[in-house]
């Protein structure tokens, strides 16, 4: 089954789907949206290290994405706002990235590919990778959820229960670091954000806990994947940005049925 | 007596600022302590140190092994983005069962809001619901940070009366921070009037003639506290819901 490139694609877009869909959660109740893209727009400087020092995109990438979400969590706070934080470091990270591709001679690189993604492209190492790597974060967000919860709600609460919230809040960082790196070969870097965000904010009218919501959320991601994939075959479209469309309309929907129900 | 926390010389900074200097205080077991002062003196920071959310820049606060913590803050904003009903909220960080649940919830007085989402409750129903929440696995230690913001007079009167009942209860201590002065003297085992450094502490009555107090709040709450003191000489009935308010809020 692994041989047909469509079946390697939808086994591909499922796997980030499930990832994002929990930690998108996360980022839309801690107002985080902005660290998503500003994550995935960082990631461009590690493909041109990658490329530069003959490391795999995926490892480049997760390196800048690591290094960058721990900087900005640990300058947060100290004179600074977030998001003045996220735009120097967002912007500073792609445009040195794409002056650092310019330097690499003798190697052209489809810059199209990692900002929209290729996903028909993904062969069977990048399949690995991908659901390795959306196993873990499943993984790590499912055992330390509670805390992660908790922190979320009120870091103080968190401090009384003997919770650190700081370090929740880095593992959620290192999490995100970790999809980024491996969705930018489905969806590419510019479209990686709303694959997090997206699905979660579909699913909050339809949830009265926030289980509820991150397998909603779940459900919608995957759903946005195939679907997206499906159309994107019929009708000859670009895989990634098909994708964020369907899950856009599925957001278009649930906005409609919280309206109507009042 | 166990000692459940030891400040020992502690100074809190926030950049330059000088938050507390040299606060040397300490809770024991069962009684129940309140700390009172005027904004921006340093009585929440106090409490949030406590807790570890703000490390002292010298001194040190020692807690009792093991020591449970039920933490009520001033005030929480649950993000109208997180889907959280009260069921649920009270299951966190610790799952709990249904039967517990229901317990708690009868036990602080809202029997009836499980389901319902956190963000609709009421400012009363909220600081329950949050109570219930503190109370669940059985504290050694209760902090309540202004817990009767936004209540009524009758509701904080009953907020407090319930507070008690669980300290009996539970035999656990108490350490609040109001600024409902004639409630709080009254309910008090110990009182500790705070100004960026412990002013003078001890019994209401002590602190209440204490001249250092007086600076503070000025005289007329003396006269509230006596007044409150003449509460204790005639009992009310349950549903009894006046309250010497009027005369009291001077």
């Amino acid at each position: 089954m692994l041989d047909s490139f469509l079946a390697r694609a939808a086994l591909a877009g499922l796997g980030v789907a499930l990832a994002a869909a929990p930690l998108g959660c996360f980022v839309v109740w801690r107002r985080m949206a902005y660290f998503g893209d500003a994550t995935a727009h960082a990631s461009i400087l590690g493909v041109a290290l990658a490329l530069s020092f003959n490391m795999s995109v995926f490892t480049g990438v997760l390196v800048v994405a690591l290094i960058m979400a721990t900087t900005v969590s640990t300058l947060s706070g100290r004179g600074y706002a977030m998001d003045t934080l996220l735009g120097v470091m967002a912007h500073s990270a792609i445009a040195f990235g794409l002056v650092a591709v310019s330097f690499l001679e003798g190697v052209r690189i489809d810059l199209m590919a990692y900002l929209f993604g290729d996903i028909l492209a993904v062969g069977r190492t990048d399949l690995a990778v991908i659901w390795g790597g959306a196993l873990l974060v499943i993984a790590l967000v499912g055992w330390r959820w509670q805390k992660l919860l908790t922190a979320t709600v009120s870091p103080d609460l968190a401090y009384a229960n003997g919770i650190d919230p700081k370090r929740e809040q880095l593992v959620l960082t290192i999490a995100l670091a970790v999809v980024v790196a491996v969705a930018i070969k489905v969806v590419g870097v510019l479209l990686i954000a709303a694959l997090l965000v997206i699905p979660a904010a579909a699913a909050r009218p339809l949830s009265q806990t926030p289980e509820r919501m991150a397998a909603i959320a779940a459900v919608i991601g995957a759903l946005s994947a195939l679907g997206g994939l499906h159309l994107a075959y019929t009708f000859d479209t670009p895989a990634g940005p098909t994708m964020v469309c369907v899950a856009a309309v599925m957001f278009a929907l649930s906005s409609v049925v919280s309206l109507v129900r009042g | 007596m166990t000692v459940l926390v030891d400040f020992k010389n502690v100074n809190l900074r926030h950049g330059a600022q000088h938050v507390l200097d040299d606060v040397n205080i300490n809770i024991v077991a069962g009684e129940i302590v309140t700390i009172v002062g005027p904004n921006g003196s340093g009585k929440s920071s106090l409490l949030r140190a406590l807790i570890g959310a703000l490390t002292p820049a010298s001194g040190r606060i020692e807690r009792a092994e093991g020591l449970r913590i039920g933490y009520v803050p001033q005030k929480l904003h649950i993000d109208p983005t997180l889907p959280m009903t009260v069921r649920r909220f009270l299951s966190m960080p610790r799952k709990i069962t249904d039967k517990v649940a229901t317990e708690a919830l009868i036990q602080a007085g809202v029997p009836d809001l499980a389901s319902r989402q956190m963000s609709t409750l009421s400012g009363g129903q909220f600081q329950r619901v949050l109570l219930a929440r503190a109370l669940l696995h059985k504290p050694q230690l209760l902090l309540l940070d202004e817990a009767t913001q936004g209540l009524d007079q009758p509701g904080s009167a009953a907020f407090y009366r319930h507070i008690e009942k669980v300290r009996d209860e539970l035999d656990c201590a108490v350490l609040m921070i109001s600024h409902e002065l004639h409630v709080v003297m009254s309910a008090s085992d110990r009182v500790i009037c705070l100004n960026g450094h412990v002013c003078c502490e001890g019994k209401p009555d002590v602190v209440a003639s204490a001249p250092e107090y007086r600076a503070l709040f000025g005289s007329g709450t003396r006269g509230a506290l006596a007044l409150y003191r003449h509460d204790h000489d005639h009992a009310h009935g349950d549903g009894c819901n006046h309250d010497h308010s009027h005369e009291a809020a001077e």
